[in-house]
């Protein structure tokens, strides 16, 4: 079962910040679903391979070919700070 | 005067080569529609006024000089809010993204220029495409047009009210476990999720990779066919996207279902699956019988762990997909901070809404060490055998027929409570999309209150035609009055 | 009590590629911040990569020259981890199916033969770079880099020392530059190691908890902060302490390693398989092809430069080390075909000009074909080989052709006898001691004189003349 001590770990992961009353509602939205979740174990998978895709495609490769890269002051135009070279932050250990 | 938001695109096609109308009087008709309705109805975050209307002159010129065009050229579209349009906001109806100008086309909007289609807006959605009722939207919710108080459906609720209202003749939908079809089907018009694949989802702000595919919505068969003519194709930009010959999916629009074999799997019609909905699919089903096909019922066993499974592998690919999103080279940036921690933590707690970070707990929980096992790699191993289920069923059917929802469109605020209960609302849905199969909503129906009932036609991988058939030959044939 | 050291290494090699891991954007180095970036290496949203086929290929070539098993089936996942060089906050990387596994190459330290094993190679994309800004005191995020090719080499804890180890990345970088995968500038980050650390008493079969040292970028500093890291860890067990698993940064500067703050390391990476790109099937011919056309390997070489060539072992061991070192001698020994010689001056000169300036031996201050000028020089008695010493630091300081150095500075060598034997008349009649001192059969004096002499024509007599002539002289 899941605890309110494992979810502020999951959300200390996800970087999200939990008020008390979230960690208790969450926490009791997860019990639900995650119990839910577990549902799935009740069907036999022994032998069965893992698809992480619906379809069977493999090898899909770009040549090593040069595009032109992109304006940077159209990749900076959303950024919260930048120094129109560069995104800004505060200061941290580099 | 005659009302021009009233046709079907390939209607208003007609009436461009015919001269009859032009296309800034179509955008015009459609802007003042928007202006007059929308207040109510609320589908779209943006309006693309002044760049539709431009466009629409230059596609003017280009008729008036007697160009070839394309079939929907200066048709407008409505465009789900996480499709990104260049110099166009692409919210995903949240406030991380409230500002986001995307400095690029998606792969779809590229070819929906060049074909001359023109964006009249993007529509309201759940946040980042989570929800079946678009009521998750940071911005407002959208009502349902066939009743204001009910919702239309998500997480592409806003593409489906916009075509329901006539608020676009077409829209843009994504559809990771049914939100194109469920709100198709919930504001009574045509929504098809194509093959997994089958459409570049380049561009498509991701929920959950795997599953994500962009499909059409319009109020017929004809118009779905068109506008996947327009969207489909290989894209080398897209890993996922199925390099296969292109086609002619119009050639589909044949109004004919003698000996197609049809299943219809007695899972989707267990508890949960309101009277109504059984009584009018079971209609449908007779119907198709009696246009010569061969109806029976059959068997996908695995559906009902498909559901689970779906959330499983939907949320944890949405907990990475969303992990980009921290307040650092786009999006929302939190004005509260020193550092930053303070600037990741902050921000994403502000700038995403309730059920946006229950998935991410959720699909941080299940990759999580410990749960790995337990969780994701049974899914994936689930998606085998949900899989292996429709290969199965195809090698006798060539199309399985099911309800499209559980129910019809409720009321708005009577679910949003209870998270696990809207997830239950994907039940019909989902394991089309854990399969990667292409599925179309259809009307057929309405319940007694006139909400619109949908039935949901599948098909094998890549056969979007005998879908379209199937559904075509149907609308052709079934009095509109009577669904 | 005696302690064991027990190192393993991870190597990252940025791939020589002309396009990112995933996108066409350029992977050149420099360039101004964020120049070289499109939506998919800044992560932005909708934006998906695509595998560049020629990562696939180099890693292959990375896994055959160290022996590994190639996979037949392969696939790539995402590594989740929030940090701001990190754009879409997971790292495309591989998780349990790498391309490469169960290699293995061979150094040798102090004479001694031993086998390293290699766990495993992948691939996957380097992150951006982050530097401080001086207007504002925060920190700039440039994604030039984020996006570039890597490979991680992982190897086996199989190193003993120091000494193991750098003998190991020195071979490794050795066999990425021969079979042209990387360039492998330490100095520009595109090779760089994270040591792996830990002691245990000698006789014990487990494992003592290790640290991990990351991002070493020259061999100096992989062997001092292996030394630093021996020492601390010695310390911390000699006093009864407990090293702890950690993850440490190595400052060059200061000579000192430090733990880097908890916090970053409570990480639980949440690996999965990567939904935008399709698995990797690589199928016997593929690799068979690669395999079949590997370039000559450093092992090869070095036995052609000691049986062709006739080098002695230990030069052939330098000589080829690096495939830049082993280019230039190759080049330079076909210009002039005097193979000794040129590996004579790399010996000697080459690689001490290349350590005080520095630089790569792809960069150095000239090329293969002026050295081989300057061997010829000497072969053909233009200049003696003193001279020629002088010619080469003109040639380090100027980049002029050795033959424009000695003509400009009047250098040629004096053959002419009897210019050479009015000098010699001159230096013995005023050296009577020396003379009656060789007489007396002290050879010493034969040597003053003859250095007299080449004082007098400064330097430039041909010493073969010379001698021949001062004995002439004596008898």
């Amino acid at each position: 079962m899941i605890s309110k001590e494992e979810i502020k770990h999951i959300a200390d992961l996800s970087m999200l910040n939990l008020s008390e009353a979230e960690i208790e509602k969450y926490t009791e939205n997860m019990k639900d679903i995650v119990e839910f979740a577990n549902s799935i174990n009740s069907l036999d998978t022994d032998g069965v391979t893992e698809s992480a895709f619906a379809l069977d495609s493999y090898n899909v490769f770009r040549k090593d070919e040069i595009k032109e890269s992109f304006d940077r002051d159209l990749l900076l135009s959303n950024a919260p700070s930048s120094n129109g070279e560069a995104y800004s932050l505060p200061s941290m250990t580099v | 005067m005659r009302d021009l938001t009233a046709y079907k695109a390939h209607e208003l096609n007609k009436m461009y080569q015919n001269k009859e109308v032009t296309v800034p009087e179509v955008i015009k008709a459609y802007i003042e529609k928007i202006k007059r309705d929308d207040g109510a109805i609320k589908a779209y975050i943006t309006l693309c006024e002044d760049s539709a209307l431009k466009r629409a002159e230059e596609i003017q010129a280009r008729f008036d000089a007697g160009e070839k065009m394309g079939p929907l050229a200066g048709i407008p579209i409505a465009v789900k809010d996480n499709i990104c349009t260049k110099g166009i906001k692409t919210t995903c109806a949240s406030k991380m993204l409230e500002n986001f100008i995307s400095p690029y086309d998606a792969t779809v909007t590229k070819k929906l220029d060049e074909e001359g289609l023109i964006i009249i807006g993007k529509t309201n959605m759940d946040e980042f495409a989570m929800g079946g009722s678009t009521e998750n939207s940071a911005f407002f919710k959208t009502h349902n047009p066939v009743n204001l108080n009910k919702v239309p459906g998500g997480s592409s609720g806003g593409s489906a009210a916009a075509v329901s209202g006539h608020l676009a003749p077409v829209s843009l939908g994504s559809d990771t476990g049914g939100s194109i079809r469920q709100p198709a089907a919930f504001c009574g018009v045509v929504g098809l999720k194509p093959t997994y694949g089958l459409v570049s989802r380049y561009g498509l702000v991701a929920f959950a990779s795997s599953l994500d595919q962009i499909g059409p919505i319009a109020n017929d068969v004809t118009d779905i066919a068109t506008l996947l003519n327009v969207i489909a194709g290989h894209d080398e930009m897209d890993s996922t996207s199925a390099n296969i010959e292109k086609k002619d999916y119009t050639l589909a629009l044949v109004n004919d279902v003698k000996g197609l074999r049809i299943g219809v799997p007695r899972e989707f019609f267990g508890e949960g699956v309101s009277e109504e909905v059984r009584e009018a699919v079971s209609k449908a089903v007779e119907q198709f019988r009696a246009l010569g096909a061969t109806v029976s019922e059959c068997s996908l066993p695995a559906t009902d762990y498909a559901l689970p499974a779906y959330y499983i592998i939907a949320c944890a690919e949405a907990s990475a997909n969303l992990g980009r999103f921290d307040g650092i080279r786009y999006g929302y940036r939190t004005k509260n901070y020193e550092n930053l921690q303070d600037i990741y933590r902050n921000s994403r707690s502000e700038g995403f809404g309730e059920e946006v970070k229950r998935r991410i707990i959720l699909g941080t929980y299940v990759l999580s060490s410990g749960y790995y096992d337990a969780y994701y790699k049974k899914a994936q191993k689930v998606r085998t055998i949900v899989k292996k289920g429709f290969d199965k069923a195809f090698e006798d059917y060539d199309i399985l027929l099911t309800p499209t929802a559980p129910t019809v469109a409720f009321d708005i605020g009577s679910k949003i409570n209870n998270p696990l209960e809207m997830y239950m609302t994907d039940i019909l849905t989902v394991s089309i999309n854990v399969a990667g199969v292409p599925a179309i909503s259809v009307p057929c129906g309405k319940d007694k209150e006139g909400m619109p009932i949908g039935m949901q036609l599948i098909g094998k991988h890549f056969n979007e035609e005998t879908v379209i058939r199937a559904a075509y030959t149907y609308e052709q044939n079934v009095k509109k009055e009577e669904v | 009590m005696e302690y064991e050291v027990v190192i393993g290494l991870e190597v990252h090699a940025e791939l020589s590629t002309k396009t990112k891991i995933y996108c066409g954007c350029s992977t050149e180095f420099g360039g101004a911040p964020n120049t070289h970036c499109c939506p998919v290496c800044t992560g932005m949203p909708g934006a998906l990569p695509v595998l560049n086929e020629k990562v696939v290929e180099y890693a292959v070539k990375a896994g055959l020259a160290t022996g590994c098993t190639i996979a037949r089936e392969s696939k790539q996942d995402r590594k989740n981890y929030f940090y701001p060089d990190t754009p879409r906050a997971y790292q495309i990387s591989q998780f349990d199916l790498p391309l490469c596994e169960h290699g293995k190459i061979d150094i040798n330290t102090d004479g001694l033969e031993k086998t390293i094993g290699i766990t495993r190679i992948h691939i996957e994309d380097d992150a951006g770079k982050l530097a401080h800004d001086n207007y504002t005191g925060g920190t700039l995020v440039d994604l030039n880099r984020a996006g570039v090719p890597l490979i991680e080499i992982v190897s086996e804890p199989d190193m003993r020392s120091a000494a193991e180890a750098v003998a190991y990345v020195e071979k490794l970088k050795g066999i990425l530059e021969y079979i042209g995968v990387s360039d492998c500038k330490m100095q520009e980050g595109s090779l760089r190691a994270d040591v792996n650390l830990s002691l245990r008493p000698v006789g014990s079969e487990k494992f003592g908890t290790r640290t991990e040292t990351k991002n070493l970028n020259s061999f100096r500093a992989i062997a001092r902060s292996i030394e630093f890291e021996i020492a601390r860890q010695k310390e911390v067990l000699e006093s009864g302490g407990t090293v702890y698993q950690e993850t440490r940064r190595w400052d060059d500067e200061k000579g000192e390693g430090y733990a880097m703050r908890t916090k970053e390391e409570a990480h639980d990476y949440r690996y999965f398989p990567e939904p935008d790109l399709m698995p990797i099937r690589l199928s016997e011919e593929y690799i068979h092809h690669i395999e079949e056309h590997l370039p000559e390997l450093p092992e090869s070489r070095k036995a052609r430069y000691m049986n062709e060539l006739g080098l002695p072992e230990y030069d052939a061991g330098i000589l080829t080390s690096s495939k830049h070192l082993s280019d230039f001698f190759e080049a330079a020994t076909a210009a002039c075909g005097n193979a000794k010689a040129v590996s004579n001056w790399i010996m000697v000169d080459i690689i001490r000009v290349a350590r005080e300036l520095g630089v790569e031996y792809d960069a150095l201050p000239f090329t293969p074909v002026q050295l081989a000028g300057l061997i010829k020089l000497i072969d053909n008695g233009t200049i003696s080989s003193k001279i020629a010493k002088e010619v080469f630091e003109e040639m380090v300081n100027t980049s002029k052709d050795p033959e424009k150095i000695v003509e400009e500075k009047g250098l040629v060598q004096i053959s002419d006898e009897s210019a050479i034997k009015e000098v010699v008349d001159r230096i013995v009649a005023a050296n009577p001691q020396s003379v009656a001192d060789y007489k007396a059969g002290k050879d010493r004096a034969l040597g003053f004189l003859v250095g007299q002499c080449m004082k007098e024509m400064k330097g430039k007599g041909n010493p073969q003349i010379l001698n021949k002539l001062i004995l002439e002289h004596l008898q």
